[in-house]
């Protein structure tokens, strides 16, 4: 592996908090360049009024993830064309941290944002899953899907996506364990699972629209820029399981 | 008006704007950045043959939005919803002076609604008192991620709003609609959240919250609230003219709003000038859901009336003709009456 693909790789664990999605997919990354030990990324987002941060926290977690790496020694992330550009820059160059970087308008720190968007991405993996066995068997009541297990799902990517996302809330992946179950792992009695389940896919619809309409505004936004994600033809999220094409 | 096959639509656009961000209006690259965005929004979300030049963006004056809503448009009435942005622009985005006296002389067509910022403390309520005088104001514009000196945004439960809000009871200042933006003191929190809006319809029950984009990017959090507060309004402005680029996420977006939220609550905007009237009351008038996409029923053609115009009529006291006007529905099964339990069972879900 050579250390543009180690460093690529790296940026690839980087998450879009909101959309869920790693920021290589998402055509994040404008540039990035190796000289030694020396790596230079530029980012680059939707438009110059993106929630200010989320652009904090992706590209702090972008620099954190290249300095972990063993052979990096110098390490600049820059966020290009962003209403608080200099501010996160500035911060980013002195490693001043998130209340360091956003002096009075940061209390404390990002965590709890952070967690709001892991539970909403658990969420909605968690209702991709469920929907999936409810198309492939329609006449599956829908509220019997309270009591599918872990093992009960195919192997699958969308299955390894709510498996991931549980990891990252510390909820069982023991197999017999039950998927349907809020951030806290407590399950839902069978009355409550049809409006549980409603609520969770509007969660799901929120995110992947959210990603969808990211995608299209960076297109527009550097139409000669594309990355090779931007194009992938095989990207559909809003189909991947409410529109089969 | 707008008339198709047998069926006569009573339109009311109820989010338009009479916007200035000329280089000489710009006050900083902010005021540069913020229309481009615009411009990327429109470019992006807009059939082509719709698509205006950048310098066309810049500013249309009253004379063309006249054309673009009235003559060309099919709309019967349409309210001015102004975005500030004073540190953004030196007279401002809105243009006020224009848009409230091209309203006063077309006071059949267009309301003009005014904006207020709670950061502005006792001066700002003088200010909003003599503004409710001046433009007999039914409705407020607030965007909550104005910046303001050091602030860049405030939230709708901030003791200084709630202050605004009560001066908005007492001048019958009955609409408030509510934009969500980027930021917000602290940024520790998510800036689009729409808690502080559940909070205040809560205290304010004789207000009407219309949450502009309805929640968009926090769909689900606005459906939520919306089934708990019955005073809670979706506006369609930015999310109507997904109905041409992406027509599913249009599709499921007006699923959710109708299970969620009801016929009775959304309003049809152009957001104009982001997008013109004519081409996104075509589409909808034309518009189904997709058969593969079962989960939702199909839309009527009365939810259709609804939405494009009696909806905002009904709230802004806007006259429609008698043969016209349809009765409210019944509350959605997951309305704000019998929610409760549902309410207590799902909230775990989400939490935050």
């Amino acid at each position: 592996m050579t250390r543009y693909d180690d460093a690529y790789a790296a940026l690839g664990t980087v998450i879009d908090p909101e959309l869920d999605e790693p920021i290589t997919d998402l055509g994040f990354v404008r540039s990035l360049v190796i000289s030694g030990g020396d790596v230079e990324v530029h980012l680059r987002l939707p438009t110059s009024f993106c929630a200010p941060n989320f652009a904090y926290l992706m590209a702090s977690d972008a620099k954190d993830a290249l300095t972990k790496l063993d052979w990096t020694e110098r390490v600049v992330v820059e966020l290009d064309d962003h209403h608080d550009s200099d501010i996160i820059n500035a911060g980013l160059a002195t490693d001043a941290g998130y209340r360091g970087t956003f002096g009075q308008e940061a209390d404390s720190d990002l965590d709890d944002l952070r967690l709001t968007f892991q539970r909403k991405a658990h969420t909605a993996a968690m209702e991709r899953c469920l929907t999936q066995l409810l198309r492939s068997d329609p006449n599956r009541p829908e509220a019997s899907l309270g009591q599918v297990r872990l093992h009960d799902l195919p192997d699958n990517p969308i299955t390894n996506a709510l498996l991931r996302r549980r990891a990252v809330l510390g909820l069982s992946l023991v197999p017999q364990s039950v998927v349907m179950v809020d951030h806290h792992g407590r399950g839902y009695v069978p009355d409550d699972v049809p409006v549980g389940l409603r609520r969770a896919r509007s969660t799901r619809i929120s995110i992947d629209g959210n990603a969808h309409f990211c995608r299209g505004l960076l297109s527009t936004r550097y139409p000669a820029e594309s990355s090779a994600a931007l194009r992938d033809p095989t990207f559909v999220p809003l189909a991947t399981l409410t529109i089969p094409d | 008006m707008y008339a198709k096959d047998g069926e006569k639509y009573f339109i009311v656009d109820a989010h338009i704007a009479l916007w200035d961000a000329r280089p000489e209006n710009q006050r900083n690259i902010h005021g540069k950045q913020f229309i481009d965005c615009f411009y990327d929004y429109h470019r992006n979300l807009s059939p082509e043959s719709e698509l205006w030049s950048y310098e066309e963006y810049l500013y249309q004056g009253g004379e063309r939005l006249m054309k673009d809503l009235f003559t060309d448009g099919y709309v019967d009435h349409a309210i001015f919803q102004p975005a500030h942005l004073g540190e953004f622009y030196y007279r401002g985005f809105g243009q006020t002076d224009e848009a409230s006296a091209l309203a006063a002389a077309h006071p059949d067509k267009l309301t003009y609604n005014h904006h207020f910022d709670p950061r502005n403390g006792e001066s700002g309520l003088d200010q909003l008192r003599a503004d409710a005088e001046r433009f007999n104001l039914k409705g407020v514009k607030l965007y909550t991620a104005e910046w303001h000196g050091e602030s860049r945004g405030y939230k709708l439960d901030d003791p200084w709003a709630h202050r605004y809000l009560e001066a908005c009871q007492e001048l019958g200042i009955r609409n408030i609609h509510v934009h969500k933006g980027p930021t917000i003191r602290p940024l520790d929190r998510d800036a689009f959240d729409v808690a502080d809006i559940d909070h205040v319809a809560s205290d304010y029950t004789d207000l009407n919250f219309v949450v502009e984009h309805c929640g968009l990017p926090r769909l689900e959090d606005f459906c939520w609230i919306a089934t708990q507060e019955p005073n809670v309004h979706a506006g369609l402005a930015v999310a109507m003219p997904f109905i041409h680029t992406r027509p599913k996420y249009f599709a499921q977006i007006m699923g959710e709003l109708l299970y969620w939220v009801g016929e009775d609550r959304i309003q049809f905007s152009s957001d104009y000038a982001l997008w013109t009237p004519r081409w996104l009351v075509e589409a909808f008038v034309d518009f189904q859901i997709p058969d593969d996409l079962g989960e939702y029923p199909a839309i009527t053609t009365e939810q259709k009336k609804k939405i494009l115009g009696l909806n905002a009529a009904k709230m802004y006291d806007i006259a429609v003709p008698a043969e016209l006007q349809l009765r409210a529905a019944d509350e959605t099964a997951v309305g704000p009456r019998g929610a409760d339990k549902a309410a207590e069972a799902a909230d775990q879900l989400v939490g935050a």
